[in-house]
């Protein structure tokens, strides 16, 4: 009796299990279909980061790609229109030490610059339109082409090709509307520059006592 | 007296105002250039009016408004536009930035002005025209354009003119209350009109002007009895540093903050510099624009300080002559007040609107500061900061660049009066750090905003180029159907040309058709082919002749070459030339086979059909004399082009011509067709369809001329001169 007694409970928790694993199962797979995530978030997020050059120095065909790269495994560290504050921003997305620039890539610019066709020498060949990622060349065949300042991302994948080199770089320069005031150096730095600190507002001074005095 | 709020910190600097107080407002000779940098104000610069070389008179307008937020440039004297250039500006970079020099001519002659003292009779919309005409911003140092202010999209209910001038050093406004205070009652007054005489008026001053206070008391008393003008009230309210700001004066007069990220619109509330409303009066009742302001010039390094009323663009060295300025003492001379002014690049700068204070101190008035120590987290910061920040916070995360809790701890809500700095033991610069901080925040955003356009602009371009790819693999798919098709009907026709030989030679000719019908049943059409080769035997009497002939030719030619080598051979022996020669031969034998056989079936299908239909048989196998069966494939293309050549050919040159004609006439109807709808339309490119149209009447013309220069029959048809009227 004792026996049969325990099979019985055996039955039963076994039936339980099963019972359960199998309404568990269902809620997990009917979860899987109804909340799957479409694409890739972190591709996503990653290609945030990125300065959508689409320079394609990395070696892949434009920053999302790049991106889905990262994903699957590729170093954080090859994109040089982004420098090192992109890497430092993935890093901290993803959570790994930011390693250096890799220098096979090319170097980080220090000042933005955009493609300029001149004009008069262009040939209308639309080969630059072809090569340009973001669709910032204007022009048509045999008819001069220009480059829509505001969209040019300084790629230069449009100087290539151009049959007649007729396109140059050239660095935007800063203007009042763009300008900011810099940071501070760092104290050591300061004594060691021979310049004095030129964005030292009048404010900073240790002590008013003499002019009190004066007033 | 209404009641006062306090606000969070403010500090207690050394005032300094005595020393520029002394003489009432002086005026400065006319500097024999006028520097006036495009962009004075918050907003876009301006746009030049004038050419170098024009010449302007006081007033003018030079440069206009562009844009909402910005605000036109006036030559303060007459004279002459000696240049539009880049020059140094005076600006916390020291950068240059485009300007118009104008070179004086000492008449300072004015252009025609007029304004009227009947500002009650014009509505709102037309004195704020009037006051963006005259190029009016805020004097107090930020330089808002003053109109924009003027137009909020919320009822007003509180005016507030700001009098308080909390910088030390700063006594422009104290002087100009001083000396033209019914100027400034009626400018005031003016503002309330534009904004529907808001329930409270208020000036705020600080209990440091007394006298400021007393005369626009009583002029007060006085004007109120001449204008029936809403009840303007001075509230005084203890000294303290910064109650000038905008926020923190609003604070102090109604209690109200105005909420981060917000502006005082949002509480009803406008406020204006005291400086401000006395340009609003220049500009309304005397139609001046603003062309000179007040400005206090001061520090031991000046002699003679005090208050001057200088042109805008005047050189600041120019200024500083009149003060006596002795630049051995200043190392450091500094445009605005000495918390939150900046240091000048050189002293060829011009004064510009916003100017209120140039200040020249000594080494030991103003002594370099100390090096900056480590924070010791004293708090002293937090507890003066009118914008109740927390600038420790703010300066750790600065230091290491985390601007996200820079946003966080409201970094954009920092007036960056510099009372934090003041109190700092350890002297650390923090408002450059904030500054630092906010550019750099400023310019991510900036490039965030760029690279998400950059981003949908390669997305679009990604999907254009995928598109286009699709596009054209279809294409090729479609022709390489419409090929395997066609391949298909040859296989099919030479399958029922074994059954049937003599369709074989109709083949060629046919093949034309293929494209036509497409994939049609093709076994269907090939027999119809061969039961019709069938009906004609005349025709089949045709092409045998015609292979006999061509076979000849191949046998003679065979025969040649043949001769050929064995000429060679009399030169050379090889065993490769040997073999050819065999070649050669047998190739000759092939081809005299192939001539009998032709004959033979000619004389078949003489006597008898079913006899020819079977001697005929062979021949598709061995039709080619070399071995080459590319030859095969390329002499039916040869022959399709010739039997279209041939269709051309056919159709005389008058027929050509009409086609031509006609095709042309097609298109000009269409190119009409779309002209009509641009037109409609209101479309752009009008121009360009019409351009198309005349083309294509031109293009017609031609064609006619041709047409009749050929000597056809003339068909009636349009006359390519009257599409010509229609269209112009």
């Amino acid at each position: 009796m004792d026996e049969l007694s325990s099979l019985e409970l055996l039955l039963t928790a076994v039936i339980a299990l099963v019972a359960l694993a199998t309404v568990f199962g269902i809620i997990l797979g009917y979860a899987a279909v109804s909340f799957k995530v479409e694409g890739n978030p972190l591709a996503d997020q990653i290609d945030a980061l990125l300065p959508q050059t689409q320079c394609g120095n990395c070696g892949y065909p434009g920053c999302k790609p790049y991106a889905q790269a990262i994903v699957d495994g590729e170093d954080i560290n090859k994109c040089p229109p982004g420098g090192q504050a992109t890497i430092d921003a993935l890093a901290s997305l993803l959570d790994v030490p930011a390693p250096e620039l890799d220098a096979e890539h090319g170097a980080e610019a220090e000042v933005k610059s955009v493609a300029y066709i001149r004009e008069d020498e262009c040939i209308g060949c639309t080969k630059c339109i072809q090569a340009c990622p973001v669709d910032a060349i204007l022009g048509a065949a045999k008819l001069m082409h220009t480059v829509i300042v505001d969209e040019c991302t300084g790629c230069d994948l449009c100087v290539e090709p151009c049959p007649v080199d007729c396109i140059d770089m050239l660095e935007v320069p800063q203007t009042l509307s763009d300008w900011h005031w810099q940071a501070p150096l760092p104290p050591a730095e300061r004594f060691a520059s021979p310049q004095p600190d030129a964005n030292m507002i009048a404010t900073d001074r240790g002590t008013d006592d003499t002019t009190d005095r004066a007033a | 007296m209404s009641k006062i709020w306090d606000i969070h910190g403010g500090i207690h600097p050394a005032e300094n105002k005595q020393q520029s107080l002394g003489d009432p407002i002086q005026t400065v000779p006319l500097p024999p250039s006028l520097i006036l940098p495009l962009s004075q104000h918050i907003g876009a610069p301006a746009s030049p009016l004038v050419k170098v070389g024009d010449k302007v008179l006081k007033g003018q307008m030079i440069a206009a408004a562009k844009g909402f937020v910005s605000a036109p440039i006036h030559a303060p004297s007459s004279g002459v536009v000696s240049a539009i250039e880049e020059q140094t500006v005076p600006h916390a970079s020291g950068m240059q930035a485009p300007c118009i020099v104008i070179a004086t001519d000492g008449d300072d002659s004015w252009i025609e002005h007029s304004g009227t003292t009947h500002y009650c009779e014009k509505t709102a919309e037309e004195l704020i025209a009037m006051i963006r005409d005259a190029g009016i911003t805020g004097l107090g140092g930020a330089g808002f354009p003053s109109a924009v202010k003027l137009q909020p999209r919320q009822t007003i209910n509180t005016l507030i003119i700001n009098a308080t001038e909390c910088e030390p050093y700063i006594t422009a406004d104290d002087q100009l209350m001083r000396q033209r205070a019914d100027d400034i009652l009626i400018g005031i007054n003016i503002l309330a009109h534009i904004l529907g005489d808001p329930e409270r008026v208020l000036i705020g001053i600080e209990d440091n002007k007394p006298e400021a206070q007393q005369v626009l008391a009583t002029a007060l008393q006085n004007s109120i009895a001449v204008e029936n003008a809403p009840a303007i009230e001075v509230v005084e309210f203890p000294t303290k540093y910064p109650s000038g700001g905008e926020k923190q004066l609003i604070q102090i007069l109604t209690g109200e903050e105005v909420p981060s990220g917000q502006l005082p619109a949002n509480l009803g509330i406008v406020c204006q510099n005291i400086g401000t409303t006395h340009a609003i009066y220049r500009a309304i009742c005397h139609g001046e624009p603003l062309i000179s302001r007040v400005t206090t010039v001061t520090g031991k390094a000046c002699n003679k300080p005090g208050n001057f009323e200088v042109l805008i663009g005047t050189p600041v060295e120019h200024l500083l002559t009149e003060a006596e300025f002795n630049s051995v003492l200043c190392p450091n001379l500094v445009m605005g007040g000495p918390m939150m002014g900046f240091t000048l690049p050189n002293t060829s700068v011009p004064i510009i609107k916003s100017t209120n204070c140039l200040l020249a101190t000594t080494a030991e008035e103003n002594p370099a500061p100390p090096p900056a120590q480590a924070c010791i987290r004293c708090g002293h910061c937090a507890e003066v900061c009118p914008a109740s920040l927390l600038p420790q916070q703010l300066y750790w995360h600065a230091q290491s660049k985390n601007y996200e809790r820079l946003e966080a701890h409201h970094l954009a809500d920092c007036i960056e009066c510099g009372a934090c700095s003041y109190v700092c033991p350890s002297s650390i610069p923090l408002v450059q750090y904030y500054r630092a901080a906010k550019g750099e925040i400023r310019l991510i955003a900036e490039e965030k905003r760029q690279s998400d356009r950059a981003r949908e602009r390669f997305e679009h371009h990604q999907a254009r180029v995928e598109r286009e790819e699709k596009e054209k693999a279809a294409k090729r798919e479609a022709r390489k159907l419409a090929a395997e098709a066609a391949k298909a009907k040859r296989e099919a026709e030479a399958k029922a040309a074994e059954e049937n030989p003599e369709s074989t030679t109709k083949n060629i000719p046919t093949d034309g058709d293929t494209k036509n019908t497409g994939e049609l049943d093709i076994v269907q059409a090939a027999l119809a082919r061969v039961a019709a080769n069938k009906a004609s035997p005349a025709d089949q009497r045709k092409r045998f002749e015609r292979a006999i002939e061509t076979t000849a030719a191949r046998l003679a030619k065979a025969e040649q070459a043949l001769e050929v080598l064995n000429k060679d051979k009399n030169a050379e022996q090889s065993t490769e030339k040997l073999a050819q020669i065999e070649q050669q031969r047998a190739t000759i034998e092939q081809a005299r086979l192939r001539h009998e056989e032709a004959k033979n079936k000619l004389a078949a299908l003489n006597t008898d059909q079913p006899a020819a239909v079977e001697a005929a048989k062979g021949k598709p196998q061995t039709e080619t004399p070399t071995d080459d069966e590319g030859l095969d494939r390329a002499a039916t293309a040869i022959a399709r082009a010739q039997k279209n050549a041939a269709e051309q050919a056919s159709m005389s040159p008058q027929q050509k011509l009409l086609k031509q004609r006609d095709a042309l006439q097609n298109r000009l109807n269409k190119a009409q067709a779309r002209l009509a709808q641009a037109e409609s339309e209101g479309s752009e490119q009008i121009d360009a369809f019409s351009n198309a149209v005349a083309t294509l009447v031109e293009k017609l013309a031609t064609a006619e001329l041709k047409l009749s220069d050929a000597g056809s029959e003339n068909t009636p048809h349009q006359n390519p001169a009257s599409t010509t009227e229609e269209n112009s």
